[in-house]
């Protein structure tokens, strides 16, 4: 090739991507353009890949009417604004940012878009233009404490945190609460590993637990490395956001998985429509926000039927995951008898009930 | 024997150390080009997408800056270091612990700030770094302990100690228990140098640390000292210099400009301190520093092209769907084939056989 040829190849080039271009263009002006922003990397098979999984959803339901778009393993920093800039300097009318950490820049960002919607996960400031929604996940984690009580025969449950945030903290309280009540002889020993996804630190995290004696193995990470040690050294373990039984056949007891596929429809739905509102959402079993995971079938069918019970109690409203009395690790009374916890209470948690080692990491 | 060998120079090339730098990005380029074509993308929209977009509005621009600010805080300083073989790797570390400062200053006067609470966040800031960095150096000439690893693992320590402090004492008391702290008041805010972007102070201050870099090196006999004792450390030895004082000099030096840094980003487009405040702008700058060859200004450069590298990641995630993974592997082959191309340096390219020596 010479160069003159190379020259006419690279136009010729240059003019089809020009064709190209404004041909996506023409087709996606009639579409709504709905943005997701990640905090990790969808193939974590966890909290963004069930985050994508929602999105998914949107495009199968609503392909016809909308485009979706979605920018993964952005830093919960400086950059994070920029990444939901772009999106809605881009034509997005509908932006998801789905880790607490955007909570900030989603409110900076919406203030200079009046005319764009936000949906901001697992936060608590809104404005006109920005709502919130967030899953009851320590619901789960009640029906799973029940479950892990019957299961254990060490009495020491290996608990692998992220960060000490409420949303934690809360989950951790709703399973010891539980199984407690199933097995009062039972601990829990938590590891903080400080980062949602870091399969290494995990791993190791949960080494250590099983290592000081822990038999079951529950995270509140998202990734499945957890859940293949529980696998290696034969114990019991349950997944987190996702379900993560493939990593694990046989260790994999069940897990809380979240749904977003259902909210986020229907919040593309309301914007089609014209009738979307700031409000907080924030939905559990009942909403179809969160769901468990198919049982391990090694698990006795008398305690399917006890978490099946549970499960059913919390959707019915007959039982709630903080109901009085709770105590403290001192043993003080903080929910009293006859009284559950207060949404406020559940969402500023940052105490352990009693049962739980050690302490919050203050 | 070989049609293309390589033969070695008598003097390193002059212009090959120039002329490398711009190779290696053609030969990503077209690389990048070919794999686009080999992942099915539309490789002349992909590259667009990459490297055009992201700077074709003042937006764009603006945050080019505001992404390259800290790396060439961070990359000026360690680069003195390195000149004098005086290796701090641990610049991650003194950028946060110079946010701890800086902001720890900025929430210690919140509701009671006044005009004087930025420059001395910016002093707290520096004083952080200064004081991370002085860790290695004080072990490096009192126990000859390797900086390399007392300031790579003072990095964790530093990280450690910002997860603590938005988990407890820097905490939001109204923030609902999450591990952030409050919204700096207006007071504590780096002020915007370019309205309609995010470019804050913190660029001038990065563009002085570039200035200032460069007399320092080329006009200065401390300067000069620098380059002697990295070059060939027994005749800085001979000629009496102090090695003592240039060690304490750089890394200071280098842990003030990241402690700056990291105050720059949580007074400037962070707001706030949070657990999480450089995405490793100090790793990245030991990497824009051997681009833009330890030179103040190839790393002004390199870090604008370390930055845009990181943007034109996420615009073309955004416009095309490329998978995030892309941006590292654009960053792999722009190192790989800038090191592969420094042989160009001291060797020269000969096409034919070797002539018979007689």
């Amino acid at each position: 090739m010479n160069r003159r040829t190379m020259g006419k190849t690279l136009l010729g080039l240059a003019g089809a991507a020009a064709i190209a271009l404004s041909v996506g263009t023409a087709a996606a002006q009639d579409k709504l353009k709905v943005g997701f922003v990640y905090v990790g990397p969808i193939s974590d098979h966890g909290y963004s890949y069930q985050h994508d999984q929602g999105r998914l959803a949107v495009e199968k339901q609503l392909g016809d009417k909308v485009t979706t778009t979605y920018v993964e393993n952005v830093p919960e920093g400086a950059d994070a604004e920029r990444v939901i800039e772009q999106l809605a300097a881009s034509g997005h009318k509908l932006i998801f940012t789905t880790s607490f950490g955007f909570m900030n820049p989603t409110l900076k960002v919406a203030q200079r878009y009046p005319d764009v919607k936000f949906e901001h996960a697992t936060g608590y400031k809104r404005a006109a233009n920005v709502a919130t929604y967030s899953a009851r996940f320590y619901e789960g984690r009640t029906v799973i404490g029940a479950i892990v009580g019957k299961m254990t025969k060490s009495n020491v449950i290996g608990y692998i945190g992220s960060f000490p945030i409420p949303e934690v903290v809360s989950g951790i309280n709703a399973f010891t609460i539980a199984l407690r009540e199933q097995n009062p002889k039972a601990e829990v020993r938590v590891v903080w590993v400080n980062s949602w996804y870091d399969p290494g630190k995990e791993a190791e995290a949960a080494k250590a637990l099983i290592d000081q004696g822990a038999d079951v193995i529950v995270q509140h990470t998202d990734s499945p490395a957890p859940v293949q040690t529980a696998q290696e050294r034969g114990l019991w373990s349950v997944g987190q956001s996702s379900d993560m039984t493939r990593f694990g056949p046989k260790s994999h007891l069940t897990a809380i998985v979240d749904d977003w596929n259902g909210y986020y429809v229907d919040r593309v739905k309301a914007v089609l429509d014209g009738t979307w509102k700031s409000v907080d959402t924030w939905g559990g079993f009942k909403d179809k926000m969160l769901f468990l995971a198919p049982y391990n079938p090694a698990i006795p069918a008398d305690v399917v039927a006890l978490a099946d019970t549970i499960k059913a109690d919390i959707m019915s409203g007959k039982r709630h995951s903080f109901q009085g009395p709770v105590k403290d690790q001192s043993g003080k009374v903080v929910i009293p008898e006859g009284k559950t916890a207060t949404d406020e209470q559940i969402l500023k948690m940052d105490w352990y009930v009693e049962g739980v080692q050690g302490k919050v990491p203050k | 024997m070989s049609l293309i060998r390589l033969e070695p120079r008598g003097q390193a090339s002059k212009a090959m150390v120039y002329a490398t730098p711009l190779l290696a990005v053609a030969l990503t380029l077209l690389s990048g080009f070919i794999l686009f074509l080999l992942l099915g993308f539309d490789p002349v929209k992909a590259l667009h997408a990459f490297f055009i977009d992201p700077v074709s509005s003042k937006r764009g621009i603006g945050e080019l800056i505001v992404k390259a600010t800290p790396l060439v805080l961070c990359a000026v300083g360690l680069a003195i270091g390195f000149r004098a073989n005086v290796w701090n790797i641990g610049a991650e570390g003194q950028l946060t612990m110079g946010a701890i400062a800086g902001g720890g200053l900025a929430l210690a006067f919140y509701g009671e700030g006044g005009w004087w609470l930025l420059p001395l966040m910016v002093i707290g800031g520096a004083a952080g770094g200064m004081a991370w960095a002085a860790i290695p150096a004080y072990l490096r000439i009192r126990f000859n302990a390797s900086e390399i690893l007392t300031s790579l693992m003072l990095t964790y320590v530093a990280l450690l100690a910002l997860n603590y402090l938005v988990h407890g004492p820097y905490r939001d008391p109204d923030g609902f228990a999450f591990p952030e702290s409050r919204l700096f008041e207006a007071d504590a805010v780096m002020p915007i140098l370019w309205s309609g972007t995010r470019v804050h102070l913190g660029t001038a201050f990065a563009l002085f640390a570039v200035a200032a870099g460069w007399v320092l090196i080329a006009r200065t006999f401390i300067g000069f000292q620098i380059k002697v004792i990295g070059l060939t450390p027994a005749a800085a030895g001979y000629a009496g210099f102090d090695q003592k004082r240039i060690i304490w000099l750089s890394l200071l030096l280098s842990g003030g400009l990241a402690g700056i840094a990291g105050m720059g980003e949580i007074a400037g487009p962070i707001g706030q301190i949070t657990p999480s405040v450089s995405p490793g702008y100090g790793f990245t700058a030991i990497i824009v520093a051997f681009l833009g060859r330890l030179h103040p200004v190839g790393i002004l450069l390199a870090a604008l092209l370390m930055a845009l590298s990181f943007i034109g990641g996420e615009a073309a995630q955004i416009a095309m769907g490329l998978p995030k993974a892309i941006t590292g592997v654009f960053q792999g082959m722009l190192l790989f084939f800038l090191l592969a191309c420094d042989v160009l340096i001291r060797y020269r390219v000969r096409i034919g056989a070797r002539r018979a020596v007689a």
